[in-house]
């Protein structure tokens, strides 16, 4: 290969971490050769298909397959009878949160339809002609209902409902009707009254936010193929495929051993494929009709009953003294969840406030079942929409003191010791020192033009650790194989590789990463809540040095000599007096034998360390007063990594965050029709931005370590996303005047706005 | 569904005769997502394309003639169709990504009578002619006379577009195209502006032609346009008049891509600003 | 069903495939002659990533009916790197660190290439444009145009002097 990495000077102390080689699997995808999970066909394979509910709300009084299946080409159909209805149960919340009973009735209808796009019946047949002819065969006997999508008319007493059972948790005395608000969460810190009563200014506004879609390019897909013994082979792209097993099982009624997942590359997820759909699916479809299934599904499918995350509204009240001090801030937010419970509005309550110090604190969060998908995470999931409501009224009382907004907030930093908005005492966090970067880039001072104006933001996320195992092997010529559980969403089989790379003291392009599958290496959780390169990480660092100690070992008793003489120095064996030639890890390999057997050694670790991530942004934008187009002129966003393993790929999930959040300000949304009905299921009309929308997207990665990892890595996945759709209400406050409380500020509401203001 | 791919007008005109179910198509950049999105499949789909004369661009004497399945990229390549006819070729380029340049054309932007067509207000201001073949032979409407509503046409199922003409454009001409969309590209008109006008030597309006897109169920035009500005310069109080007036002829919906108030206010906007761009160019040409 | 025979140009080579008088090119190329390279993202030519140069034009291959590549040349992103090595392209891709997840990759390296051939030179807003039709949710763009940027660079500098 004739591409060599950029030379960039590494991380001091390290002779790899800090580097930028080139990824170990971008030759197979720069080649058309990486295998994604639409990517895979098998002989004597059948394509599967989906029956999909027309209705937001409906009773299914009556299912009749049976025209379907005397069709010519049909081997399987399988509707919600052919799988076990599960126990409700489950806990927390956030990025793992899932209910089984939820969860079943979500891959597959029962008595009810809950949104447009809910499965209930699939086929599979020799063609996709076939199958979807044998769609159009089952007949189903719906009773509509009335459904309600809006948050606020979902917790009206009249609202339709979604569940019977349904009783809101968290309230006290437990409600004895159902209703839609699955729980009610509240923080509740301090004296909100002591708090307002200590403010000189007082703002407060209401938001509104639409449901938005994660966006990945690639469909979810799969293809599953159980043997006469039973067993499931899965082969699909996700971002955990111990999950897809663990799900796909537990929906059949299996025990996990049972399925093995092979992972596909996986073409973007954000969170959204943190949870299955097909692959149970195709699994009971290749169980009955005994060949191999293929599902792949449209985009139309995708956006129609695939995760957004949740529309929500926020009423918010934040006060400060005239010498710009936060004395108190409160406020309700609520959030769809879909048609099943477990949005993320407590992390949004969490996340708010996080980068502040402020004492007094009263936030309540309501969970609240609507017809439309059940949300899944996305990036960051909560935080954003919280943010954007925070981050604005912060500007707003920054411009009301007369403080520059950065100044506002270093005024407000969270710091080392003090004990946050969401509870924990903070660790050591870089939430100043991204501030600090924002306020000295030259971005900061370029003067603007009319119809111009400049916005900042700021951002919290928690990161998480979780579960995590590897394996690595040295290899007879002394190259080692990593083994992980973590599917590679943007590099992070680069980040493995480094830190294997600075462990062994060997050629990071002698190092090959490999995503196992869940027959090949230790339970891992999925990737996301950006734990990968700090938990996964760590999981290869203890088992790289679990090598070294052997190597070491084997170096001892090949010099006889006491392990304690031999150091381990540039992947080399070297005895303390210096005396013995070194041996390098190909030496050592070669006589591998003659030491006691191959060198391998595994770690697996349930990471406690995570460290908190934080970014702070800064946009100019110019606006078209005559048709209240936006127009993004400039980005720049510094974000604490703690250390940056691979730079360019955490610049890269900087420059996405952003881009994802420039789009979620700006025009992205899910648009209904007056039954309920998607009526942008495409790229059409779901407007994500595209190359020509955006300017360069400026990055400055800030290291304050964490702390809690060997290198000092924190999360950089997620907290990116969190502060653009303040930072861009900010920046056309600026140019315009206006505060826009509404996503996303599309061009019809900014005109709407200056229309209202007189423009 | 067949495929079919003839390579004359008399060879279509025959497979249309033979078969209601056959339908005729371009660039297939609408006819096949429509089809992807549950339009029942045509019993035959007539691939224009292989006929030499339907995807042809050249000059013929005091016209353009432009083949209804020429790709839309090919007249940003035809640098003396960009010189003459600017806003027609920029309304073409705006169609779509270069991928659906490769492909969209003219006849299918026109034919598939989406009241948001960008191509449509730029062909009808300068006057385009179509002309259309069928088992009678050829025969040659306005373009303006072409889509009757959305989605349909006044083409028999047994007709076909063949070629679009336009006159080369009088010293002192020029056009222009504008369009709303709310992001840079790969998004259908919210509300499109075609304009061209004629100056005389004083830089007054001799001529002039506004046209509106997707601001009701076909092409509007907006005949107050000249008559505030013919015999006049543009001035700033006579544009402001003229935008009043685009906006006034609106017929507009709301919709997933914009509401009613903000067409109508956009449509006098960029109907002005299309005027603008129109004159500028205009007097450039001397 | 009966199916057509095509006979066309993929990348260099003379092929032939049968397929369904309905099928897009996009399927027929994957499902049929074995170029998973070409990624389906939409099938409605709204994000790009089957993105193919089909007689010398950047065209989404879900747009196009398979039929209609009879007597056409092919170049997927299977065909980009040479004897030689890989394109330009490819190269600055992969320093660049322009991907992310990679599914879009193929498409924006085949408009790419597109790009390059007619426009050795391109701006930075003529590339952002020329890849509008190209959807990335990883990257932001940002490295994307940067590495188009600089294979047009390295390719201006491999040419020879005229």
């Amino acid at each position: 290969m004739t591409v060599t990495a950029t030379t960039t000077d590494p991380q001091p102390g390290y002779k790899w971490v800090g580097t930028r080689p080139v990824r170990h699997d971008g030759l197979d995808k720069v080649t058309g050769r990486a295998r994604y999970g639409a990517d895979l066909n098998l002989p004597g394979m059948l394509i599967g298909a989906v029956l999909r509910s027309p209705h937001a709300h409906a009773r299914i009084l009556s299912i009749d397959t049976s025209a379907a299946e005397a069709m010519e080409g049909v081997r399987a159909v399988v509707t919600g009878a052919d799988f076990p209805m599960l126990e409700s149960g489950g806990e927390g919340s956030g990025e793992e949160y899932y209910d089984p009973l939820d969860l079943c009735r979500n891959v597959m209808a029962r008595d009810k339809v809950l949104y447009e796009g809910h499965a209930l019946a699939a086929v599979a047949a020799t063609s996709r002609r076939e199958a979807l002819a044998a769609l159009a065969a089952i007949e189903v006997d719906y009773e509509v209902l009335p459904h309600v999508l809006d948050v606020s008319e979902a917790m009206a007493p009249d609202a339709p409902i979604l569940h019977e059972d349904l009783i809101t948790e968290g309230v006290e005395p437990v409600p004895t009707t159902p209703s839609n608000v699955a729980s009610r969460y509240v923080i509740d810190r301090g004296d909100i009254e002591k708090g307002f009563a200590e403010a000189d200014v007082i703002v407060e506004r209401e938001f509104v936010t639409q449901p938005v879609h994660q966006g990945y390019i690639e469909p979810h897909a799969v293809v599953a193929d159980v043997g006469e013994d039973g067993k499931a082979t899965v082969f699909c792209s996700s971002q955990g495929h111990f999950m897809v097993r663990a799900h796909t099982a537990e929906l059949l009624g299996w025990e996990p051993s049972r399925v093995k997942v092979i992972p596909a590359e996986i073409g973007g997820g954000f969170g959204g494929k943190t949870t299955v759909y097909v692959e149970p699916v195709a699994t009971r479809l290749s169980q009955k009709a005994g060949r191999p299934v293929k599902i792949v599904m449209t985009r139309d499918e995708v956006f129609r009953a695939t995760g957004p995350t949740s529309g929500c509204k926020i009423r918010l009240k934040v006060g400060a003294t005239r010498d710009g001090r936060l004395t108190a801030v409160s406020g309700s937010m609520a959030y769809q969840a879909g048609a099943f419970k477990g949005s993320p509005v407590s992390l949004g309550c969490m996340c708010a406030f996080a980068p502040y110090t402020i004492e007094n604190v009263f936030l309540e969060g309501f969970d609240v079942v609507v017809n439309m998908p059940k949300v899944t995470a996305y990036r960051a999931p909560g935080a954003p929409m919280a943010s954007f409501a925070s981050e604005t009224l912060l500007d707003e009382i920054a411009e009301r003191v007369g403080m520059d907004p950065l100044e506002f907030r270093l005024h407000n930093a969270a710091e080392e010791g003090v004990r946050s908005v969401y509870g924990p005492i903070h660790k050591r966090i870089g939430f100043r020192e991204t501030v600090e970067a924002v306020r000295d880039h030259p971005h900061y001072s370029i003067e603007l033009g009319p119809n111009q104006g400049r916005g900042v933001a700021s951002g919290f996320w928690f990161n998480f650790g979780g579960s995590s195992s590897a394996t690595v092997h040295i290899n007879e010529d002394g190259t080692a194989s990593v083994l992980t559980g973590s599917p590679d969403i943007g590099g992070s089989r680069a980040s493995m590789a480094l830190m294997a790379a600075e462990e062994l003291g060997i050629d990071v392009y002698d190092v090959t990463p490999i995503v196992s599958d869940t027959e090949s290496v230790g339970y891992t959780d999925v990737t996301g809540g950006s734990r990968v390169t700090h938990a996964t990480g760590l999981a290869v660092i203890d088992a790289c040095r679990k090598v070294v100690a052997d190597l070491r070992a084997r170096a001892a008793m090949v010099w006889d000599v006491d392990v304690d003489e031999v150091e381990w120095v540039d992947g080399r064996a070297q005895h303390v007096s210096g005396d013995r030639a070194p041996m390098t890890t190909r030496d050592l390999a070669a006589d591998a034998a003659g030491t006691g057997g191959p060198i391998t050694a595994s770690a697996a670790v349930n990471a406690r360390g995570a460290g908190a991530a934080f970014s702070t942004q800064v946009c100019d934008v110019e606006v078209d007063p005559e048709t209240g187009y936006v127009k993004i002129l400039r980005y720049t966003t510094a974000q604490d990594a703690g250390r940056a393993i691979h730079p360019s790929y955490v610049e890269g999930q900087m420059q996405g965050g952003v881009a994802q959040g420039i789009g979620w300000a700006l025009n992205e949304e899910y648009i209904f029709d007056a039954d309920g009905t998607m009526e942008n299921p495409g790229f059409l009309d779901y407007r994500m931005p595209v190359a020509s929308d955006l300017p360069m997207i400026d990055t400055v990665i800030v290291e304050v370590p964490n702390p809690g990892h060997p290198y000092g890595v924190r999360g950089v996945g997620e907290v990116g996303i969190v502060p653009p759709m303040a930072a861009v209400a900010n920046a056309i406050h600026d140019a315009t005047g206006l505060r826009l409380s509404e996503l996303p500020m599309s061009p019809v509401k900014v005109l709407e706005a200056i229309g209202a203001n007189g423009g | 569904m067949r495929y079919v791919a003839p390579t004359s007008i008399e060879e279509t005109v025959s497979v249309l005769a033979g078969d209601v179910r056959a339908q005729v198509y371009a660039g297939a950049t609408d006819f096949i997502p429509q089809l992807r999105m549950g339009r029942p499949e045509p019993g035959v789909a007539v691939d224009l394309k292989r006929i030499d004369r339907l995807t042809d661009l050249r000059r013929e004497g005091d016209t353009w003639v432009i083949g209804a399945a020429t790709p839309s990229a090919r007249l940003s390549e035809e640098e003396d169709l960009v010189a003459e006819l600017p806003g027609l070729v920029e309304a073409a380029h705006l169609i779509g990504s270069d991928q659906i340049q490769s492909r969209a054309s003219l006849g299918g932007n026109l034919c598939n009578a989406s009241p948001a067509a960008d191509s449509v207000p730029a062909m009808v201001v300068n006057d385009g002619r179509a002309v259309i073949a069928g088992p009678a032979g050829m025969r040659t409407i306005p373009v303006a006379s072409v889509v009757t509503g959305p989605g349909s046409t006044s083409l028999a199922t047994d007709e076909f577009l063949v070629e679009l003409v336009f006159d080369r454009p009088p010293p002192r001409t020029a056009d222009a195209y504008l369009r709303f969309i709310p992001r840079t590209e790969m998004d259908i008109a919210v509300v499109g502006a075609g304009a061209r006008l004629t100056l005389d030597e004083a830089g007054r309006c001799q001529e002039v032609s506004v046209a509106l897109g997707a601001v009701a169920p076909t092409v509007v035009m907006v005949p107050a346009a000249a008559d505030i500005l013919v015999g006049n310069p543009l001035t700033d109080e006579a544009l402001k008049r003229v935008a009043a007036e685009a906006s006034a002829v609106c017929n507009p919906i709301d919709d997933k891509r914009g509401t009613k108030a903000y067409r109508r206010q956009v449509a006098g906007v960029l109907a002005v600003r299309a005027l603008r761009l129109a004159a500028d160019r205009a007097a450039r040409t001397g | 069903m009966s199916r057509k025979h095509v006979t066309c140009t993929i990348n260099g080579d003379p092929a032939e495939f049968l397929c369904e008088e309905d099928q897009s090119l996009l399927d027929a190329l994957r499902d049929v002659v074995g170029l998973m390279g070409v990624k389906e993202g939409c099938a409605t030519g709204d994000c790009g990533a089957c993105s193919v140069i089909l007689d010398g034009r950047l065209n989404c291959s879900c747009l196009v009916l398979a039929p209609e590549a009879e007597g056409a040349t092919i170049v997927t992103v299977e065909g980009m790197a040479g004897p030689d090595g890989l394109h330009p392209l490819q190269e600055t891709f992969l320093e660049g660190a322009a991907l992310q997840c990679g599914i879009c990759t193929p498409g924006f390296l085949v408009a790419g290439k597109a790009l390059l051939d007619r426009n050795p030179d391109p701006t930075e807003e003529e590339v952002r444009y020329a890849v509008a039709g190209n959807l990335c949710r990883c990257t932001g763009y940002d490295k994307i145009v940067r590495s188009i940027l600089d294979a047009a660079a390295r390719m201006g500098e491999a040419a020879p002097a005229s």
